[in-house]
């Protein structure tokens, strides 16, 4: 099992003609993901690496059934680029694309309001249910399957966390990078709640960051809800304040959203947090093996 | 991006923002001629709060007295206690001194989790906002303006009220908060903040003004863009974005050169907690190329303070063969003059390292992130 994405999961690529576009879905595609078209403006009745390019959301979703698209499209369209894939009432929606302006989402959030469709992203890596589908730009040869659900801000540190777990022989249900925006579709709470839910996923790495209360809120949550093993790291203890940490959401302000607040709220609700980021791995081992899981999660020969 | 208080002066100007008189002065400029009365306010023009407590807000009878606080101040280091390290006053705003009767703190900003501009307000102005927010939480005014429908009159109405404004200067404020929300959504703010915003029998006037920008909306905004103060900016900082890198200058020996922001703190981090001190922030992105990882070797090394080197690569959709051959090139041209400690992993690391290896440099090879630390740190201590 897996949350959000499968087998049966068809997607378009918004911005397939560009570069990065272009080279990310021919990853997909080796992946074994269903590329179903592709869409950009003007280019409609083209064909690019055998999938067919449409000028619309709505013409591709008609003529390929897509469920799901990915957006490639330059930060100055992404918005729109989103807009235009929750008109065609796609179920998900993966936005790569970093340095959208802040004032662009904001309108994004409000529209998303009441809509069927789930933004993840923008700014992040994708996602990925190994051996299944990945949507992104995940590397994949990290990935194995197994029963650990990732979620995490940052893209290589996900990387990081998913490469530990598999020293350890855990392989990993799905990874979701919700991105470094603080406006941002999907957040941590509607990630724990699909693992809380999927029955294959056993335990949960949450990956959080400086700026925002993401984390302080998941932690609200968790207490009253999730009854899963959590793992977590908060990067950016040592970050000074007021000053953005390459991410647009990496920011302490006013004293707010610092690293040590967060592992408090975490650690209160009975996280195992990880002080350092080369102990997630072990970490989860220690954990699980206390639980009488580790076993169970060992899917990695 | 940050602008002065008097840039952003005449962008409340240009909103019908009500702000006093005032002429700027800059290093090496002839006093210019005043068309108001004393008394004056001098107020040094550097990105920062807290300019009066550092001597940067002086106020003078005469014209006399002006141009010669004016004198005084120019070229002046002000300290600071949000900017500690000090910087140097080259531009000086000249402007009516404006009688004080009551002071408000106001301030437009995007609040992400409630999903709208928070206007943040309160009738206890001219302090830091941190300092009342921690000390006394309820003087603090927060109203969240619906996207869909903007600032409206009884939005404006209410907030007057709760901060205390004089009923007849409430009609004031509410063309003023409507001016406000105008800016910050046509400009793509980040933050509009008037500190302290004064009430006097003439009404209301900000005598203080701070905007910040969204960097990520600057290509849309050419005026705004050409109001950026490269002289405010860190040297290494402003070096480093004209090669789309991300970059923080820190006080600390180790120079640290990664790959994705998560991990970029994460690796500031892991120094941290084995008894190293990062000398910054830097990431090379998701698509660098070796002329990138070269130019930011050159920014490390161009740091007095750095003693070592380490690099912590997780190769994704980025090859660890690109880095390795960017090290490689970036060491021929600038030179290693300091321990460099590598840790590769993820695409193509067998490549990588073998690049590494065959060039016959001085590379102190790490397993993972936590080995490649402790190397660093024990390179300095050697």
């Amino acid at each position: 099992m897996s949350v959000l994405i499968d087998k049966n999961t068809k997607v378009l690529v918004q911005g397939i003609t560009g570069g990065a576009g272009k080279f990310h879905a021919e990853q997909m595609i080796k992946y074994g993901t269903q590329i179903v078209g592709g869409v950009t403006p003007g280019k409609g009745g083209e064909e690019v690496l055998g999938v067919p390019v449409f000028d619309t959301v709505r013409e591709a979703k008609e003529a390929t059934g897509a469920t799901a698209s990915v957006i490639y499209v330059p930060a100055a369209f992404a918005a729109d680029g989103i807009c235009e894939a929750i008109d065609a009432e796609l179920d998900l929606v993966v936005c790569i694309t970093e340095g959208i302006p802040a004032l662009d989402m904001l309108r994004v959030k409000r529209y998303l309001r009441g809509k069927k469709t789930r933004l993840i992203g923008p700014n992040c890596p994708g996602l990925i249910s190994p051996g299944k589908c990945k949507i992104g730009i995940l590397p994949a040869a990290i990935h194995h399957e197994g029963h650990v659900g990732v979620v995490s801000r940052s893209g290589t540190l996900t990387y990081e966390a998913v490469n530990q777990l598999s020293q350890y022989k855990m392989g990993q249900s799905t990874a979701i990078g919700i991105g470094g925006d603080s406006l941002r579709g999907t957040g941590f709470i509607d990630a724990l709640k699909l693992f809380n839910d999927d029955p294959d996923t056993y335990a949960i790495v949450m990956i959080g960051e400086i700026g925002g209360s993401g984390e302080e809120e998941a932690a609200e949550w968790i207490k009253e809800n999730c009854k899963k093993p959590i793992v977590s790291f908060i990067s950016g203890s040592t970050a000074p304040k007021g000053k953005r940490m390459g991410h647009a959401g990496a920011i302490i302000s006013g004293g707010k959203g610092t690293a040590a607040g967060k592992k408090e709220a975490l650690r209160s609700v009975g996280v195992a947090v990880a002080e350092t980021p080369d102990l997630i791995g072990i970490t989860m081992k220690n954990l699980l093996t206390e639980k009488g899981l580790y076993e169970k999660c060992v899917t990695i020969k | 991006m940050k602008i002065h208080e008097y840039q952003a002066k005449e962008l409340f100007m240009a909103y019908s923002i009500p702000t006093q008189d005032g002429v700027l002065v800059k290093e090496g400029e002839e006093f210019p001629a005043i068309n108001f009365e004393p008394p004056y306010v001098i107020k040094a023009q550097v990105h920062s709060g807290g300019r009066g407590k550092a001597g940067g807000v002086k106020l003078a009878k005469t014209l006399e007295e002006a141009q010669n606080i004016t004198n005084e101040m120019m070229g002046k280091i002000l300290y600071t206690k949000q900017v500690p390290d000090g910087k140097r006053v080259s531009r000086v705003l000249v402007t009516t001194a404006v009688d004080i009767q009551k002071e408000f703190y106001l301030s437009l900003t995007v609040d992400a989790a409630r999903e709208g501009i928070a206007v943040i307000a309160s009738g206890e102005g001219g302090t830091e906002i941190e300092e009342t927010a921690a000390n006394r939480p309820e003087a603090i005014i927060t109203e969240v303006i619906p996207y869909e429908i903007g600032v409206k009159d009884y939005h404006a109405r209410s907030i007057a009220k709760r901060m205390g404004i004089k009923p007849q200067n409430v009609k004031t404020f509410v063309a003023m908060l409507k001016n406000l929300y105008r800016l910050f959504m046509e400009k793509d703010c980040s933050l509009v903040e008037i500190n302290p915003l004064v009430e006097n029998d003439e009404g209301l006037i900000a005598i203080d003004a701070k905007i910040n920008f969204d960097d990520n909306a600057i290509f849309r905004h050419k005026d705004i863009e050409a109001l950026r103060d490269l002289g405010e900016e860190d040297a290494k900082e402003l070096e480093a974005s004209k090669y789309d890198l991300n970059y923080v200058s820190l006080s600390g020996n180790i120079g640290c050169l990664v790959n994705g922001a998560g991990l970029a703190m994460a690796t500031m981090d892991i120094i941290k907690a084995y008894g190293g001190e990062p000398a910054n922030f830097l990431d090379v992105g998701g698509s660098a190329t070796a002329e990138r990882v070269a130019a930011a070797f050159r920014i490390l090394l161009s740091d007095p303070n750095v003693q070592a080197i380490m690099v912590n690569i997780f190769g994704g959709i980025m090859k660890c063969d690109v880095i390795a051959a960017g090290i490689v090139e970036a060491a021929g041209v600038v030179g290693l003059k300091v321990p460099l400690i590598v840790r590769l992993d993820g695409t193509n690391v067998e490549l990588g390292k073998e690049i590494l290896s065959k060039s016959g440099l001085d590379i102190i090879p790490a397993e993972d992130m936590h080995d490649a630390a402790v190397k660093a740190i024990a390179a300095i201590k050697r």
